[in-house]
């Protein structure tokens, strides 16, 4: 086991901690208070609230996506381009 | 591959045009209905697939060459990261929406929405429906590259015939 191989281990371990203690300290789902309610959730509320208004957009889905977390979707089309570049140069050997 | 039988290549030519329309119209209503830059986008670059899988990949290959997809794909990316800073420079944030509600910016997207009404007017949402048709052209492009390039190159590398 070379150098590169440790530090990749170590960086592992680090990320998958990090993950797993944020996975534990996330809000559960569907939680219930005395009333039956669903507990207070300030995200969902204001979306809910405001999309029509800040956006202007009828879709609130459509709003989320490509205006409150457009850095989401950006990703997306990273991973989109990336696949498309690999598969075209992988390929291109194969053409000739 | 030669592509398929006669009858094959004819129903998939009727049913092309409408599976398009389908698919733009998933796109340009993406702030209205259920849907959007993506699912349009796979819808319009599935029925391109058709064409490919019925007509063989080397005659979809003269017809549309992976460079100008490729072209296509990288404008539908610049167009999406310029709109996004756009909202830099004339708002105040990345992604901001300065197009939305504001009536007059060029006179298009910019309608308000009355609260909690459900009619659905294209002319609002400001960027949102720009960077459907930005992405749309990524995904479209995108998508139809990955499968014709695959079906090319293996074809190819069979020995296919060269019709």
């Amino acid at each position: 086991m070379n150098n590169r191989d440790t530090y990749a281990i170590i960086f592992f371990a680090i990320v998958a901690v990090a993950f797993i203690f944020t996975a534990f300290n996330a809000p559960s789902f569907g939680l219930m208070d005395a009333d039956d309610q669903p507990i207070d959730r300030p995200m969902d509320d204001k979306i809910i609230e405001s999309a029509q208004e800040e956006v202007g957009a009828n879709n609130a889905v459509t709003s989320v996506v490509f205006d409150y977390r457009g850095f989401d979707t950006l990703g997306e089309a990273t991973v989109l381009f990336a696949a498309v570049a690999g598969v075209i140069i992988l390929f291109r050997r194969l053409k000739k | 591959m030669s592509g398929m039988s006669k009858i094959v290549k004819t129903m998939s030519a009727v049913v092309f045009p409408f599976i398009m329309i389908f698919g733009l119209y998933v796109i340009a209503h993406g702030h209205l209905t259920p849907g959007g830059g993506f699912q349009g986008g796979a819808v319009v670059a599935s029925a391109c697939v058709m064409i490919l899988v019925a007509y063989g990949s080397v005659w979809t290959m003269k017809k549309i060459k992976e460079k100008h997809l490729s072209i296509f794909e990288s404008l539908g990316a610049i167009g999406f990261i310029s709109l996004a800073f756009f909202g830099l420079v004339f708002g105040s944030a990345f992604f901001y929406n300065f197009m939305a509600n504001t009536q007059g910016f060029l006179g298009i997207f910019g309608d308000t929405v009355i609260p909690a009404s459900t009619a659905a007017d294209i002319n609002t949402a400001g960027l949102l429906p720009l960077m459907n048709f930005a992405l749309g052209l990524k995904v479209i492009a995108g998508l139809f590259a990955i499968v014709l390039v695959m079906a090319y190159a293996t074809n190819k590398s069979k020995g296919g015939d060269k019709k």
